[in-house]
Formats: C-alpha cells, sequence, structure tokens
C-alpha cells in the first residue's frame, strides 16, 4: 500500500512540476473564455457596422408595404420579373423580392432572389413580415379599427421553473440548462482522452526505457499501474481545481464588469431598470444551479469515467512498444468514447428523460459522458445512484482485465501483438 | 550456510518450458556465477527469484524462510534490459528506487549522496538522466542497486555497456559488497569475468540444470590430465602412458609441448620420462578454463551447435 502511494506520488510530482502542466493549468481557463468573448465580441461588430444593404423590390400587390429598417432599404423597381431579375444581377443590391399581386385568401408567388443562398432565418424573417401585413389586412376586413389592431399586439415571454422533490421551485432556463449539459459532458470527453493517453504514453515509456524490470522486482505490476492510473488522475483533479479556483476568481471579475455594462445599456439599448432586471434574471438563473451537486458530480464521474478507461489505456500502452503501435487497439476504446458524445448531441439535448438517454447514462461506458450531459436537466436520485453503482462496478472490472494483461505485456519486448496474444495474456497465469 | 536455496523450481510458458526441476543452493557471501547460452532460463529463474513471475512448481527459501515481499528489502537487482526514467533527476531517480526496495526518505537521500561521493558523481545529482551518457546512467543503475545494502544483489550481464575503467571500477565495487557480507547472483556470457568474479558456479542449458559447484572443484572435475612443457634441447615423443598432443615455437630457442597424460596419474612419473627426453624449463598442468568448460558443456548438450 506504501509503495502504490510511492507510485502515485512520482507520479504526480514528474507530471505536475513539467512546464506544460503549468502553462496548460494556467492558460486554458484564460484561453477558452478569451476566445468566447471574442467571438460574442467580433459578432457584435459585425452586426454593428454591417452597412445598410439595398433589396430590389418589385412589388404588383398593394397588399404589402416595405419599410426601410436598419439593415435594409427598399428600392422599388419595376416589372416585369424577367428585366427586374436581370436589372438586379448587374446591380450590387444584396436581394430583389417579387411580390405577385397577391389574393388575400391564397398569397402565393412571392419570390426572394439572392446572389448567394440566403440564410433560412433571413427568408423567414421576411415570411413573417409579409403574414402579419396580412393578417392585419384580414382582420381590418373583418372590421377591427387600427386602434383595437394595435391593442392585439402582446409581447410575451415565458419563464419556466423546475420544482424538486421538496417542492422547491427554482428559475431554470433552457437555454442554461444545455450550456451546463453541454459543457459538462465535452468536459469529460475531453478529460477521457487527455487523462487516458497520458496514461498509455506514460506505460510506453516506461516500457521503452526499460525500466520497468526494476520497477516490478519491487512492487507488483498491478500496483505499478494503478500506481500510475491514480497518479495521473490525481494531476487531473488538481489541474480541475485549479481551473475552479481560477474560474471562480475569473467570473467574479467579469461579473463586476457586465454588470457596469449592462446597467449603463450601452448595447442593448434598454433602459437602466430593465437592464438591471435583466441581469439579476441572469443571476437568478445561475444561483438556480446547483454548482455544490454538479461540481461533486462531475468529480464522481470523471475519477469514475478515468479508472475505467485510464486502465484500458494502460493496458493498451502496455502491450506495445511504441505509440504508432497502439494505434490498432485504441478503436475499441475509443468508440465507446465517441458514441457517448454522439449520444449526447443526438438524444439527450432532444428528450434528456429517453429511453435512449437513459440507458446511456446507466452503462458504465457511456455514463460519464451522457450522465453528466443529463444532470443539467434535472435526474432523479435512484438514477443517478444506480449509474454510480454501475460505474464503480465497470471500473473495477476494467482494472482486473487490463492488470491481467499489463503484469505480462510489460515485459514482453518486440513481439508482435494482436487479439488473439492479448487474449493469451490474459489467460496466462502468473 | 546457504542464503539462497533454490528447490525444484519448474516454469513453463505455453509454448515451451524456461526451467525444469531445478535446484541449486546459493553459499553466503559469496559471488554466484550463473551461466548458460541465451534463451537457457536464466532470466525466467532471476525473475522468479525476484518474484516477478512465480514459478508452477517448487520452493525458494530466501534464510530458510520462503521468499515473500518482505524480501524485496533484501533484494538488489540490476536487470539485463536495465534503464532509468528519462526525464527524472538523478538524486530524485535513486531516492525512488530505495524507496520502492523500503528505505525511508532521509535513509535514502544519505545513502544515495554517499554513494556518488564515492563514485565521484556528485555534480550529477540534479541532472536529468537524459543529459547523461550511457556510461553514466549506468553507474547510476548500479547505485540503484545496491544502495539499499540488500543481502542478495541480482547483476544480470552487469558489464555490458562499460568501458574498461567504469568496468573495472564496477568488478572492484562488487568485490568490496561481497567482503561487506553480501551474496551476489552474476549472470553473464563473459567468461573471463566468470574467472576472475566467481566463487562458484551453476550452469543452466536448454532449461536444465547441467554444472552447480565451486569453480574450485569444478575445475577439478574437468582436469584432463594434460600438460603444457617449455623445452630446449631434444624432442618430446610420446611415450608409456602419456601422448604428445602438440607442438609449438614459442621464441628463443624454447618450444612449448601439450602432453596428455592422466588426470590421476603421478606428475612425477610424467615428469621423469620428459626429463630423459629434453631440457626441461616449465612443467604445469593445463587447467581448463570456464570458457572451455562452458562451450564443451553446451556443444555436449546441443549437438548442433557442435557441428556448426
Amino acid at each position: 500500500m506504501n509503495k502504490i502511494f510511492l507510485v502515485i506520488q512520482r507520479e504526480f510530482m514528474s507530471r505536475v512540476k513539467k512546464k506544460s502542466f503549468l502553462l496548460a493549468t494556467i492558460l486554458v481557463p484564460l484561453i477558452f473564455p478569451a476566445i468566447i468573448i471574442g467571438m460574442v465580441y467580433l459578432k457584435e461588430e459585425s452586426e454593428k457596422n454591417k452597412e445598410q444593404e439595398t433589396i430590389h423590390l418589385l412589388n404588383e400587390s398593394e397588399l404589402i408595404v416595405f419599410e426601410d429598417s436598419e439593415r435594409y432599404t427598399y428600392k422599388p423597381v419595376e416589372g416585369p420579373l424577367d428585366s427586374a431579375k436581370s436589372d438586379f444581377s448587374k446591380s450590387d443590391a444584396f436581394a430583389l423580392i417579387y411580390i405577385p399581386d397577391l389574393d388575400i385568401e391564397n398569397p402565393k408567388g412571392v419570390a426572394f432572389y439572392a446572389k448567394t443562398s440566403p440564410g433560412v432565418t433571413l427568408v423567414r424573417g421576411f415570411e413573417r413580415d409579409i403574414e402579419s401585413q396580412i393578417r392585419d389586412r384580414k382582420l381590418t376586413v373583418a372590421g377591427l379599427s387600427n386602434d383595437q389592431l394595435d391593442q392585439l399586439k402582446t409581447d410575451v415571454t415565458i419563464s419556466s421553473f423546475n420544482i424538486t422533490e421538496s417542492g422547491d421551485e427554482k428559475k431554470s432556463d433552457a437555454k442554461s440548462t444545455f450550456w451546463i449539459s453541454y459543457v459538462m459532458g465535452f468536459l469529460i470527453y475531453i478529460f477521457l482522452f487527455a487523462y487516458g493517453s497520458q496514461v498509455m504514453q506514460g506505460v510506453i515509456e516506461e516500457k521503452s526505457s526499460k525500466i520497468v524490470e526494476v520497477i516490478v522486482s519491487t512492487v507488483k505490476p498491478f500496483q505499478m499501474m494503478v500506481g500510475k492510473v491514480v497518479g495521473v488522475a490525481s494531476v487531473g483533479i488538481a489541474q480541475f481545481a485549479i481551473w475552479m479556483i481560477l474560474f471562480a476568481v475569473i467570473w467574479t471579475l467579469a461579473m463586476s464588469f457586465l454588470g457596469i455594462d449592462v446597467a449603463s445599456g450601452q448595447t442593448s439599448g434598454l433602459t437602466p431598470e430593465q437592464a438591471q432586471a435583466q441581469s439579476n434574471e441572469i443571476l437568478e438563473i445561475i444561483q438556480g444551479v446547483n454548482w455544490t451537486q454538479i461540481t461533486l458530480l462531475f468529480l464522481f464521474y470523471f475519477l469514475g469515467g478515468y479508472l475505467l478507461y485510464g486502465a484500458l489505456f494502460a493496458a493498451v500502452g502496455s502491450a506495445v512498444d511504441t505509440p504508432a503501435d497502439a494505434q490498432q487497439f485504441m478503436m475499441p476504446i475509443m468508440l465507446p468514447i465517441i458514441v457517448s458524445l454522439m449520444g449526447l448531441f443526438m438524444f439527450v439535448f432532444e428528450e434528456p428523460d429517453g429511453p435512449v438517454s437513459f440507458w446511456l447514462s446507466i452503462i458504465p461506458f457511456s455514463s460519464p459522458i451522457v450522465m453528466m450531459g443529463r444532470i443539467g436537466f434535472g435526474v432523479p436520485a435512484w438514477e443517478i445512484a444506480l449509474s454510480m453503482v454501475m460505474l464503480i462496478a465497470g471500473f473495477i472490472f476494467t482494472l482486473w482485465l487490463a492488470g491481467r494483461i499489463y503484469r505480462i505485456g510489460i515485459l514482453m519486448h518486440g513481439a508482435k501483438v494482436n487479439y488473439k496474444v492479448l487474449a493469451k495474456w490474459f489467460m496466462q497465469k502468473n | 550456510m546457504s542464503l539462497l536455496k533454490v528447490e525444484n523450481i519448474s516454469k513453463s510458458y505455453s509454448e515451451h518450458q524456461a526451467l525444469s526441476d531445478v535446484s541449486m543452493e546459493i553459499p553466503e557471501k559469496t559471488i554466484f556465477g550463473l551461466l548458460g547460452p541465451n534463451g537457457a532460463g536464466k532470466t525466467t529463474l532471476i525473475r522468479i527469484i525476484n518474484q516477478i513471475i512465480e514459478a508452477d512448481q517448487g520452493s525458494i527459501l530466501f534464510n530458510g524462510a520462503p521468499l515473500n515481499q518482505e524480501h524485496i528489502r533484501n533484494i538488489g537487482y540490476l536487470p539485463e534490459e536495465r534503464g532509468l526514467y528519462k526525464k527524472m533527476k538523478v538524486g530524485e531517480q535513486l531516492i525512488y528506487l530505495a524507496q520502492l526496495r523500503g528505505l525511508t526518505l532521509r535513509e535514502a537521500s544519505t545513502r544515495g549522496k554517499a554513494w556518488c561521493q564515492k563514485l565521484e558523481i556528485m555534480d550529477w545529482w540534479g541532472k536529468k538522466i537524459e543529459d547523461l551518457s550511457k556510461g553514466m546512467a549506468q553507474k547510476i543503475q548500479f547505485i540503484a542497486t545496491v544502495m539499499h545494502e540488500p543481502q542478495l544483489i541480482i547483476l544480470d550481464e552487469p558489464f555490458s555497456g562499460f568501458d574498461p575503467v567504469n568496468a573495472n571500477l564496477i568488478k572492484d565495487e562488487i568485490l568490496e559488497l561481497r567482503d561487506k557480507g553480501a551474496t551476489i547472483i552474476f549472470s553473464t556470457h563473459r567468461m573471463e569475468s566468470v574467472e576472475q568474479l566467481c566463487d562458484h558456479v551453476a550452469m543452466i542449458n536448454k532449461s536444465e540444470k547441467i554444472l552447480d559447484g565451486s569453480k574450485v572443484d569444478i575445475k577439478e572435475k574437468f582436469r584432463d590430465g594434460s600438460y603444457y612443457v617449455e623445452f630446449k634441447e631434444g624432442e618430446i615423443k610420446s611415450g608409456s602412458g602419456f601422448e604428445l598432443i602438440s607442438t609449438e615455437d614459442i621464441g628463443r630457442g624454447l618450444k612449448r609441448s601439450l602432453v596428455q597424460y592422466s588426470a590421476e596419474g603421478n606428475p612425477n612419473e610424467l615428469l621423469k620420462q620428459l626429463i630423459g627426453q629434453a631440457e626441461i624449463h616449465s612443467f604445469v598442468e593445463r587447467i581448463p578454463s570456464m570458457n572451455d568448460i562452458f562451450i564443451s558443456l553446451v556443444k555436449g548438450e546441443n549437438p548442433e551447435l557442435a557441428e556448426a
């Protein structure tokens, strides 16, 4: 037991002392938010700086009127359509909209011409505009006055709440739940790969530097493997802890800046009161998330998933002499990880409580990613418990399996290894 | 008194028999040569003694007690396939390996430094292994093998990779360790180092032990009663009870003949006859070298080698 601790300590220290660890630990929490903020900034800038576009409007209908907006000015053109099209193609206008003489009961034939394929949301915007104008016209025909029409217009925003078993309600937000799930699932995915392959590389290094035989004459191969896997895990946890602290600091700073920014109403054009209300709402949603639960579950699923896959990565590392040889054995390990990630996108985000989401979050090979993806949407306690028990059983199984391959593999040099050989090692007595 | 008793050890891998019913006793405070051609089973036996693998049958007694995990503390092992962590510093590495053998951090640090001072390599203490030459790394590896002062030191081809100066240095260290009371198992192909160092020898061939005993006894056993005679003035010819094998000129008017006599016969009888034939300048029995014994045994066991 003492010796496993020595191995863990060495694995931990030798990694933490590397410059690359320091760089990754400090830069990641700075770089990722910086990229996100940068992209949001660029998007806003490009929206702001967009020049007004001209749209040719061949309007044969009296029902529809387009008014110039910030984005578009409408230039009426004369028909027929063919000549309008050829004029448009010679001009530098953004688009040509053709509105035939519309039948109010069956408005058909509106066409949108552009030099490149227009985005769906863009066309949908014009569709809504025309639809509402026709609806207004129909209502006027039905006898409503303009005042009455104005009164019909209402704005509704739905606030959604999560009601917990104890009856507390928390303000939830589909968007933030989605983001939490997305980030958590994805983080686990990245961690599994990053630290799993570190284990594999470490084992290959020990094998190729030929120190293994010295080490296994002092500790059992299984202790050596577990020590390495746990040592790398502790690096992961240390890194995660540092990130959490850094994020918390950056978040606090960012929030204080954001608060000021929103309150002054610069970008959103809201009154300070509205802006204040909005930022309070954001805060309320963030506070509504059970961060303690998420962090603890994250640590559990990271560790569990990592132990499960780390053992397999170690077994692969022990079987080969160079990283290039490892490729052939990576597929069966990577497949379930990738399937989990696909399951996250295809099922969990669509239907977090659906049967596929449920099973993927119970099966140990996919549960770390998928359960973390589901957690934001709220998962019954018994499902979490079942999934955790399965994961523990899962990694005990893979550690045992990997240990049997590892003990033989690390002492084999220059052996040509395939699955048959692995199976033989697995069966071989000590 | 034997430190290690190997009793009827057998080990087979699925495709072949690595050791069959091997027994030997390794006397305390001796250098024990474990010889044998490649693939004979030496490494398997060494790995079993190091508890890296388990024997199918048989047992090993260390100081009279069945070998167990506690004995790791008392064994030092320098494998043939050896290496160190390239990215680790010399000092950290020595301390780590000694701790794995059971020393405390403090003990490991003091002894590591003492050894580095002894071998005059203290200025490497803070350097990474990857910055050292192969020979330097070998020295570090040797220190790592012996610094926990084990009762049993197992050295597998310890001189490979050393230049002659460092090989001598290590040889002296090995002798000193033996004199201080350590028992050393020494596995090698290089017979001249067996000749120089070993007190006892065992030979394994094709998974079986074919020879075992003290070097002196073995040589005595392999004496064939042949003698070198250096002479002037005259001619050595075969006579009663002995046969001339060869004669060569060795300069200064001297010749040397190899004469086959019997191992049991009295050399005085031979000498009397020789004196009658020529002026004898030197008369000495040819003692078989370990190399001769090794080759004749291995060839005898492997006829295909003899033909080659």
